[in-house]
């Protein structure tokens, strides 16, 4: 009938994917609040980072200015007693002044910049370790690893060990030997028809255990360690720097996106869909990250989003106990940490960053839950 | 049921086994020395670092080190580096210190949550539901230690009592009626502090469980068959969602060392996550890895009491 008529009109209003989102977004007033408060506290925070740092900062967040010490906020510098030069920038100090002299508020803007990397960039190593080994252990973890694979890894480390102690001719024939086989293995694979290894090799070649195993065991090993502690102890033992800080926070909570990743993926790779791409002579990789993944990350994003709000609240406590970032640059926990011997005199010190953390966090937390909601494919409407 | 507790008892012993290899070399191949910790103090010669490294067989190679000191670990002999007393003397210590925090922590949270869970859970969307979902969020988001000083210069204005540590200080020996009152009140700050985390998480998990259930067939049936909302809601609904926390009750184990690292060391309340703290900055590391240690045992003692009661209490869950 007129079944092309109507095929090139357009049935319904068609909405793009950011607009529904939006949509959907907008039904959740907390998210909206918590999604406001993240973007607002991402500018202050590259602002911060333009106006506190060179050679002359505007906002200088380590000028020592002692006769104006423990003021309280909004109060005016005393002027007689200032070079101009030292004069904060609005006439006023916003957020007061600690023990010190030091500006509140331009330490706050050097510590919003802390909290931003070490949120985002822990989380993306977590994120990043959590997929890769959450991918594998889905999609290829009915693989088995075999007995020679491990004698050849272990011979390998045991080569290097000896090389770093100092046994350099046995260690390099360990080394060569176990290189040796790796590259006969890959190449009599590629060749079709020929033997994959000796007669008297294939005593070894059994199946010891499947990669699944393997990645599941070594997360239950980390599971082990009670996280905080564990952050502590390296931390504790590592040089301090943010980036150390940052690496160790990422490296110990990749558990539970590898663990939900490889559950989605265990369940995509038996649908049509893949079965489909796969019959198409479409390779691994293509798979994985074209078809698999965009149906998986919906949890991550969730699971990411939630985990800046730990990892921010974690750097908190560690700079707060003393550890972290070295004393003269600022973190919301360490001017937290400094202001608390001072509750009763400058209540200011403890309260602002205290509310600066609550306030992020909490957004942070909203966001993340409101897109748990957002990314459920029961509420989004289909056409 | 057997052949599943033998197999995860030998899969645990392995996954521990790996724990103490990884942690030990953690500690051991992060830079600086434990000998090198106070190198101002005229005390410490070359000498005597050479006799304490000796000592505690710092001079042997790692693997030596390892089995070395597994084997003191398991035969109780383990001595701390600081003070030379025995480690899990001092640690049994420590935990009788730390266990009303955790005790009392517990029961907070599991009676608080439960109530509050359920009932946003049965009035969903409305005021209370909402205001509810609010606080929680506010509760997990609120860093520890600034909602700690808040709590503190709240009771020490308004009640004029004394929260720091455990007993109040030189309080010499008054009738027991005040030393019990004393000692509630230096014990409950920090125990409501670290029940206010655990509340937040388990009363939004009640309720999430809570409405799962609440949206199942059997649910509509009994309220189709004219029962009482109240039978609906507490005889058929709840006992179903309660299943899962059952199970937790396994897993609350591993929380007697976890989180109470900086409420402690704020109340300086001399429990098990203080000694850690304090083990960490002296590097003394027998101490770090039998706590290390204790708490993997614990986890791995946790997750299977919390498998073996899922098995009792689920009859649909054959292993």
């Amino acid at each position: 009938m007129n079944s092309e008529l109507t095929l090139d009109q357009p049935l319904a209003p068609r909405k793009t994917r950011l607009q529904q989102f939006w949509n959907l977004l907008k039904q959740n007033r907390l998210a909206v609040l918590g999604f406001i408060i993240f973007i607002l506290f991402f500018c202050t925070a590259l602002i911060g980072v333009v106006l506190t740092s060179g050679q002359d900062p505007v906002f200088d967040p380590s000028l020592v200015r002692l006769q104006e010490k423990l003021l309280p906020p909004l109060s005016k510098p005393n002027l007689e007693t200032l070079r101009p030069d030292e004069v904060p920038v609005f006439g006023v100090y916003l957020f007061g002044t600690d023990d010190l002299g030091r500006d509140a508020f331009s330490r706050m803007l050097q510590g919003a910049w802390v909290s931003l990397t070490v949120g985002f960039v822990a989380v993306g190593i977590s994120v990043l370790v959590g997929i890769l080994l959450g991918g594998i252990a889905g999609y290829f973890g009915q693989n088995h690893i075999c007995l020679d694979h491990i004698l050849m890894v272990f011979l390998l480390c045991l080569g290097a060990a000896l090389l770093v102690i100092g046994f350099i001719p046995f260690g390099i024939t360990l080394v060569a030997l176990s290189l040796a086989y790796i590259f006969y293995y890959t190449a009599a694979r590629k060749k079709p028809g020929t033997r994959r290894v000796p007669t008297w090799l294939s005593v070894l070649h059994k199946k010891a255990l499947s990669i699944d195993t393997l990645i599941m065991r070594i997360v239950d090993i980390m599971l082990c360690f009670p996280s905080f502690f564990l952050i502590l102890t390296v931390v504790a033992l590592l040089p301090a720097s943010i980036y150390n800080i940052m690496i160790v926070i990422g490296l110990t909570s990749w558990m539970g996106t590898t663990r939900f990743v490889r559950a989605e993926f265990l369940s995509l790779r038996e649908q049509d869909f893949v079965t489909a791409a796969r019959a198409l002579g479409v390779n691994n990789f293509r798979i994985i990250f074209r078809h698999m993944m965009p149906n998986a990350i919906g949890p991550v994003l969730v699971s990411a989003t939630i985990g800046i709000a730990t990892a921010i609240l974690t750097e908190a406590g560690l700079s707060f106990l003393g550890f972290g970032v070295p004393p003269p640059h600022a973190t919301w926990g360490n001017i937290l940490s400094d202001g608390k011997r001072f509750i009763f005199d400058a209540p200011w010190l403890t309260f602002i960053p205290g509310f600066a953390i609550l306030i992020v966090v909490l957004s942070f937390n909203l966001f993340g839950e409101g897109l748990r909601d957002i990314l459920n494919p029961k509420l989004r409407e289909r056409y | 049921m057997v052949s599943f507790i033998g197999r995860s008892i030998i899969q645990k012993i392995i996954t521990l086994f790996f724990v103490s290899i990884v942690s030990f070399l953690i500690i051991h191949l992060a830079p600086g020395k434990p000998s090198q910790v106070d190198p101002l103090n005229p005390k410490f010669t070359p000498e005597m670092v050479e006799r304490f490294r000796k000592e505690f067989h710092l001079d042997e190679p790692l693997h030596v080190q390892y089995l070395l000191f597994y084997r003191d670990l398991f035969t109780g002999k383990t001595a701390s580096w600081k003070d030379n007393q025995p480690v899990l003397k001092k640690i049994w210590e420590r935990f009788l210190n730390s266990l009303p925090l955790f005790v009392v922590g517990t029961i907070l949270t599991w009676t608080l949550s439960f109530p509050v869970g359920i009932r946003s859970a049965l009035s969903r969307g409305g005021f209370y539901d909402r205001s509810t979902t609010f606080f929680s969020y506010l509760l997990i988001s609120i860093p520890g230690f600034f909602f700690a000083y808040i709590l503190i210069i709240f009771v020490v204005n308004s009640f004029h009592i004394p929260v720091i540590g455990m007993e109040t200080f030189g309080i010499g020996d008054p009738g027991w009626g005040r030393w019990a009152m004393d000692r509630v009140w230096h014990l409950l700050l920090p125990s409501v502090l670290g029940a206010t985390g655990g509340i937040a998480v388990l009363s939004r998990y009640v309720r999430s469980q809570m409405l799962e259930v609440e949206s199942q067939d059997y649910v509509r049936t009994a309220r189709a068959k004219g029962l009482p909302p109240e039978v609906v809601h507490y005889k058929h609904a709840l006992r179903n969602a309660l299943l899962p926390f059952v199970t937790m009750f396994g897993l609350i184990l591993p929380g007697l060392i976890g989180g109470s690292v900086i409420i402690e060391s704020i109340f300086s309340w001399p429990g098990m996550g203080r000694m850690a703290y304090e083990a960490i900055l002296a590097r003394d590391y027998p101490v770090i890895l039998t706590v290390n240690f204790v708490s993997a045992v614990l986890v791995l003692v946790g997750t299977f009491i919390s498998d073996l009661l899922y098995m009792v209490v689920d009859p649909r869950i054959r292993l």
